[in-house]
């Protein structure tokens, strides 16, 4: 019994770290413009590698950390501030605390109870419980976004480190994974590029392309097809291109979307606190060229559309299906004891018994609504909506607030425990730490009491151990995978009866919308009219034939 | 200027630039309802962006087409023309409903100086008081569009409304456009009126 314990954790784990074990093997693209990363790299005035402070055997991240925080002595208390630091973001529209400390989403759920495993995406060392100390400097992980080597991997259940000896990873999985070269990374340290950030954003919600639909790893050397700024045989941009960071604080995110960026491109050398992130940034409120009938009528859509709408057609294009659909009432299913998985038609997984049931979707037509920035979650504690669909997170808009465009969105369907007495959403506890034992871990017994019970504990939420499974719904804005303009959409696909815009309320669109009252009088009248002229001419031939 | 012939007799009633604006203007009007109602969502045929395109064109030319005519009504006092009279409206409508069955002589004889008969008068008045100002002025606020923000115009238009008023001229120019179509048959014989459209010269009932 214990043996298939132990199996069934390990097979979860196998499961979990697919992503992180497979190496990338990238075929170089002939590259018209350099990356930022190497145009950063052919400017720089330091060569990392001639520092004394990392000629330095490292056994571990937070050593590198010190000999970086040698020199940059502000970085720490720059990360310390920021969400990718201390998970957590209180949004100061309405209070609510925010952050991946917080959030319950329908993909993994929770973070609570499962630190040692989701803090493999942490930039921190050692957050196994909440007793991690973010005051910590040293436990800060530079490397992790400031590697360009690519041998720098965190590994998931080892709360932050990477492989600091040879190990085998998953555990029991016979692969082995070699340690990392923490001198060699720590001298070739650069500015965060496509695959750093990757590494973390690319694998949200469990693997390749799962959570975003518009970040995957197809977006590590994307052709002009798939992004157009991160072309790698074009413009070439990394993420830092437009998420340009201010000591260490990233912009951009879904917390804080900005539903409609009304303001002028950001100028150089002028003081700009808006988003630098938004196409208006660069592009201004006119993008389109005002040199014909039609480019200016493209212009004339900017008050209400978000550039988005018509620039991203279909989200997950890069040949990465994204999930749609997650249903954890369906887990913990065993054939002949153990743990199971079924591949849908294309090879992707359609049940896990960790995880349930779900759907993948390529090229997917986004959902549209409107959005004005304002965010509202259901968080820990608050009641779900067992009649129908609870909304995870709930994005505003209208469109007469003057604050909101139309975007396309990702709306990810699932089906999650709540808690039958408080009517809150529960936290599972399912991963288990590498190497470890843990009986109350879904992941290695399959039991929702113990991993729900645990979950509660961890989370300090009450639990009567009485739950069912609701179905919830998660919003994204998509953003990501811009198209090249040929590629955009046509006017017929929103100016249409049954267009992608057929949902959106509070404008009218030629085309899609048309009083009825005056179709039917209009159409009647001119048919009238043409029986009418009809009748009088047929009338006029028969008189005139029999009068000869 | 008439000449006699048989039982009937010709008068020249349009000149060169009347028949070239009445033309010219029957073509657009006809092109803009078929972009129009396309863009409207009626049906597909050019698709909905060079619908757009086309639509916008045409009808600046046919703005540009009624400088030409307003100017040339102007000052050649042809504009008298569509001076409203009731004198014979009830002839004409006598006609219409009975006498055209019987081969009865058209009440209205064309001539030089009154080339439109009392029905018409009053229709091609209404059209240019009524639907044209109408389809006119609700398409400028159409296509400026993108500009009443800067004008402050945002605040008194809607785009809904402003499309009603506009669809509706359109379905008026329409039940127009037939009805004139049809009685481009009522003259003389079924195609005097045609006739006289293309080369100036009108058959007429001969004098008596």
């Amino acid at each position: 019994m214990k043996h298939k314990t132990m199996l069934m954790g390990m097979l979860a784990v196998v499961a979990w770290a697919a992503p992180w074990g497979a190496r990338a093997s990238d075929a170089p693209t002939p590259k018209a413009q350099p990356s930022s990363v190497e145009q950063r790299a052919a400017r720089t005035t330091a060569d990392h590698g001639k520092f004394v402070a990392l000629q330095k055997d490292f056994k571990t991240g937070p050593e590198v950390t010190k000999a970086c925080l040698s020199c940059h002595t502000e970085a720490a208390k720059q990360i310390h501030k920021t969400k990718h630091w201390t998970w957590e973001w209180v949004n100061p529209d309405n209070g609510q605390k925010l952050g991946k400390k917080n959030v319950i989403n329908n993909f993994c759920t929770s973070t609570q109870s499962n630190e040692a495993f989701c803090s493999s995406c942490h930039i921190g060392y050692g957050w196994k419980d909440k007793n991690f100390d973010f005051a910590s400097e040293e436990n800060v992980d530079c490397l992790v976004c400031h590697d360009t080597t690519g041998d720098y991997k965190k590994l998931p259940g080892l709360a932050g480190h990477p492989a600091y000896q040879q190990m085998e990873f998953p555990a029991k999985s016979g692969k082995l994974v070699p340690a990392v070269d923490l001198q060699d990374v720590a001298q070739k340290v650069g500015a965060t590029n496509r695959s750093t950030c990757g590494a973390c954003h690319f694998l949200g919600g469990g693997g390749d392309a799962v959570k975003h639909g518009d970040l995957d790893t197809s977006l590590k050397n994307p052709k002009r097809y798939l992004d157009v700024h991160m072309d790698a045989g074009g413009l070439n941009f990394s993420c830092g291109t437009c998420h340009a960071t201010k000591g260490h604080n990233i912009p951009g995110s879904r917390y804080t979307p900005v539903g409609k960026d009304a303001g002028a491109r950001h100028m150089r050398g002028k003081v700009d606190d808006s988003n630098p992130t938004t196409c208006q940034s660069c592009h201004d409120q006119k993008p389109h060229r005002n040199d014909s009938i039609l480019t200016a009528k493209l212009n004339e859509h900017t008050d209400k559309i978000a550039c988005q709408t018509c620039h991203i057609p279909q989200y997950a294009r890069g040949g990465k299906p994204t999930k749609m659909l997650w249903d954890w009432s369906t887990a913990g299913k065993l054939k002949d004891g153990k743990p199971y998985k079924v591949l849908d038609s294309a090879g992707h997984e359609s049940y896990a018994s960790i995880k349930g049931n779900f759907v993948y979707e390529s090229d997917v037509v986004p959902d549209y609504q409107w959005i004005n920035g304002k965010v509202k979650y259901t968080l820990l504690g608050d009641a779900v909506n067992t009649n129908g669909i609870t909304e995870i997170n709930h994005y505003y808009g209208s469109a007469d607030d003057g604050q909101s465009r139309i975007w396309p969105v990702k709306v990810f369907r699932g089906k999650q425990p709540y808690d039958l007495e408080s009517k809150s959403l529960l936290v599972p506890h399912t991963a288990v730490a590498y190497g470890q034992k843990d009986d109350t871990a879904f992941w290695q017994n399959f039991k929702w009491e113990a991993a729900l019970q645990a979950g509660a504990e961890a989370s300090g939420q009450p639990f009567g151990g009485k739950f069912d499974f609701v179905e919830t719904t998660m919003t994204w804005p998509i953003t990501h995978m811009v198209a090249p303009k040929e590629d955009a959409l046509t006017c017929t696909q929103c100016h249409s009866k049954s267009g992608r815009l057929q949902g959106v309320k509070g404008i009218y669109m030629p085309g899609r919308d048309a009083n009825r009252w005056l179709d039917m009088i209009g159409w009647l009248a001119a048919l009238g009219t043409l029986v009418g002229v009809l009748g009088h001419g047929a009338l006029r031939i028969y008189m005139a034939r029999k009068a000869g | 200027m008439s000449a006699q012939h048989g039982n009937s007799t010709k008068i020249y009633v349009f000149k060169v630039f009347e028949r070239i604006w009445h033309w010219s203007q029957a073509a657009l009007i006809i092109f803009l309802l078929l972009t129009g109602f396309e863009v409207h969502g009626a049906f597909s045929n050019f698709g909905f962006k060079a619908a757009v395109r086309y639509h916008v064109i045409a009808a600046w030319t046919l703005v540009g087409l009624w400088v030409f005519a307003i100017f040339w009504h102007l000052t050649t006092g042809e504009w008298r023309q569509y001076i409203p009279t009731l004198k014979k409206v009830d002839a004409m409508f006598k006609y219409y409903l009975t006498g055209i069955f019987t081969n009865a002589p058209h009440p209205f004889r064309a001539t030089t100086l009154k080339k439109h008969n009392p029905l018409q008068r009053l229709a091609y008045l209404g059209v240019m008081l009524f639907i044209g100002p109408l389809i006119w002025f609700s398409g400028w606020f159409y296509i400026f569009y993108g500009n009443w923000k800067d004008w402050g115009w945002d605040k008194y238009l809607s785009l809904e409304w402003v499309a009603f008023f506009h669809t509706a001229g359109a379905f008026m120019m329409l039940v127009f456009l037939i009805a004139h179509l049809y009685l481009t048959t009522a003259g003389h014989t079924p195609t005097s009126h045609i006739k006289a459209m293309i080369t100036g010269w009108e058959e007429v009932d001969a004098e008596e």
